[in-house]
């Protein structure tokens, strides 16, 4: 009787989900490109953490007497900027602003852009016809563009760069969560939970929801690496964070004004810039590879 | 074909009214009076009031609105108070730069990444392919701006090969003039470069696992041919997809590459009218911008029929 019983009993859910998880995860490490991925990603998340412990000097400390210092100057790794800060403790901390705003912004318009995916594609009709006439008018503008735009209108500020580039990625995860939504919802477990008596809030959030989550997990990776380097390029025309934080863009900003005098500037904020969106989408399309091959990103 | 470009033409309407609705609720976003904003602080409470008044703001605003759409319809972009200028007469002294920047980055987006990735392809595996991939993703992870800046300092400052900064005039004569366009036109084509080598090297390993190009093969056509003749024609469809994308990065890249360059174009005047304050510029400018990447989106949808006749638009709703 024992036996029996032992071969009706569903696996445990939570042990199928940890199996899972560290599937993936192998399927991740095996895949050399996606490990250097998540390795370079791994090594930027710690230095944004730790930035207090990592950086030599404060970041904003100005030292004019020594502005423009070269790279291995004495107690300057990666030199002076042009008000004699120390350029390896600003890239440092500007690699917590990077990481802030590529993640924040793209949870806020992963957090809308699939409510109103959700929404559009479960419901259809004229409110779908409405949110993705809205979505399509949105996406007419290049993102960069849109960015620019609220930007002017918001000011600069942390906060603002963070709605600015989460606006400009709504659209997108809107998409994205429609289609999924569409095709899952023809689905007979959903029909079945549905004369089960079902509301439409349950539905929604407990089945079709985590029927989507694996193309929005990838595409929200690689929407982390588009909002990176849009913080940079409004930073870089002086709409992003305020000086004096140290941010990636606003220190090649400043270096390119210093080009000729010192390239060092514009040369190591830059490539911080390409190293940190270079691991992260080496990352996302590993995991594109092993979630969601079929996706296109 | 007529009826399918009259019914997408008509399909646009709605999301051309949808911009101008988005842009018109930003516009209005901005945060205290646009007026006093523009003027600045050292303008007069008379000066705010008459610009106010001149910009419409002291109606109410489904009067501002409907006002606006009826200036848009009759093609009236307003006036710049900083240049002084009808905003169309900037646009149009404007556009034809980017367009001619635009399209040389695609040219050479094209003329590059293309056969990177047929070439990639067809050796698949190989150290080659390799390098091809991995120049291609950092090509894709590229912050233009940053690439921008290196070439002007490695091949204006250092060599002195290219202009750094301006667009030159053909009156320079020809050399000066493509010599200004170098650079620019680099930085702006390397993301759209990468991207075509990726998915041409993607569509084409699947083009030419097929039975027909076996069979292509078999019947002795040289490997030059089977590829050129045979499997690009096919693996072009997904290409024609991506170009529609790559023209919004042609756009917004197109301000970043215009600010390094000092490249006289549409992009350079968003960023110098925000510098300015001067949002009418900004909000006509920028509402063109998103007409002309609708419009362009059109263009390559049709172009995608074309290639590819089999293909069917008669989904409902807005995404396609």
């Amino acid at each position: 009787m024992a036996a029996v019983e032992t071969s009706i009993t569903p696996a445990n859910p939570q042990n199928n989900k940890v199996k899972k998880e560290a599937g993936l995860f192998k399927k991740l490490i095996r895949n050399r490109l996606a490990a250097i991925g998540l390795s370079i990603t791994f090594i930027m998340v710690v230095i944004a953490i730790f930035a207090p412990w990592i950086a030599t000097h404060p970041p904003n400390e100005m030292d004019v007497a020594n502005s423009l210092a070269v790279p291995g100057s004495e107690g300057h790794l990666l030199g002076t900027d042009n008000y004699g800060r120390d350029l390896f403790s600003r890239l440092v901390y500007g690699a917590r602003i990077s990481l802030i705003v590529g993640v924040s912004a793209v949870v806020f318009g992963a957090f809308f852009g699939t409510l109103l995916g959700l929404v559009s594609g479960y419901f259809g009709g004229r409110l779908d016809s409405i949110i993705m006439r809205t979505m399509d008018g949105l996406f007419a503008f290049p993102f960069i563009l849109l960015a620019i735009t609220l930007m002017t209108v918001l000011g600069q500020g942390l906060l603002n760069v963070i709605i600015a580039i989460g606006v400009a990625n709504i659209p997108g995860f809107a998409r994205i969560v429609r289609g999924q939504v569409l095709s899952v919802k023809e689905e007979e477990f959903i029909e079945v939970t549905k004369s089960l008596g079902a509301t439409n809030g349950r539905i929604i959030f407990q089945h079709v929801l985590p029927n989507c989550t694996a193309p929005l997990i990838v595409y929200g990776t690689m929407s982390v690496a588009g909002a990176i380097i849009s913080e940079a390029a409004l930073s870089f025309l002086g709409l992003g964070v305020q000086p004096p934080t140290a941010s990636w863009g606003s220190i090649l900003k400043d270096g390119k004004d210093f080009l000729v005098l010192s390239p060092h500037m514009a040369t190591f904020s830059g490539f911080a810039i390409l190293l940190t969106v270079l691991g992260i989408n080496l990352f996302g399309d590993g995991l594109r590879d092993a979630l969601d091959p079929k996706m296109k990103v | 074909m007529g009826k399918y470009i009259i019914r997408r033409l008509i399909d646009l309407l709605p999301t051309i009214a949808v911009v101008a609705v988005i842009v018109f609720i930003i516009t209005r976003l901005i945060p205290g009076d646009p007026a006093a904003v523009m003027l600045g602080p050292q303008a007069s409470v008379e000066e705010v009031e008459a610009l106010r008044e001149s910009l419409g703001l002291n109606a109410p605003l489904y009067v501002q609105f409907l006002n606006y759409i009826g200036d848009l319809l009759r093609g009236d972009f307003g006036v710049s108070l900083t240049y002084n200028e009808p905003i169309i007469q900037l646009i149009m002294d404007r556009f034809p730069n980017t367009l001619i920047l635009a399209i040389s980055a695609l040219i050479i987006a094209f003329m590059v990444g293309v056969p990177a990735g047929i070439i990639s392809a067809s050796k698949q595996n190989s150290l080659l392919d390799y390098s091809v991939m991995l120049v291609s993703l950092i090509g894709v992870s590229m912050p233009i701006f940053w690439l921008g800046v290196m070439l002007v300092l490695y091949f204006s400052v250092n060599l002195g090969w290219f202009p750094a900064t301006g667009m030159g005039s053909m009156d320079e004569g020809l050399i000066t003039y493509l010599k200004h366009l170098v650079l620019p036109s680099i930085t702006l084509a390397t993301i759209p470069m990468a991207t075509f080598a990726r998915i041409t090297r993607s569509s084409m390993l699947e083009v030419i696992s097929q039975d027909y190009i076996k069979t292509a093969r078999s019947k002795g056509l040289g490997e030059f041919w089977v590829i050129c003749k045979h499997a690009f024609k096919n693996a072009l469809t997904p290409l024609l997809t991506v170009l529609g994308m790559q023209i919004s990065s042609l756009l917004g890249g197109a301000v970043l590459t215009e600010t390094i360059f000092s490249w006289p174009g549409m992009g350079r005047l968003i960023v110098d009218a925000i510098d300015k304050r001067d949002f009418v510029v900004v909000q006509g400018t920028v509402l063109f911008i998103a007409v002309i990447f609708v419009l362009v989106n059109l263009f390559v949808d049709i172009m995608y029929k074309v290639v590819n006749p089999r293909v069917n638009f008669t989904s409902k709703g807005g995404t396609k």
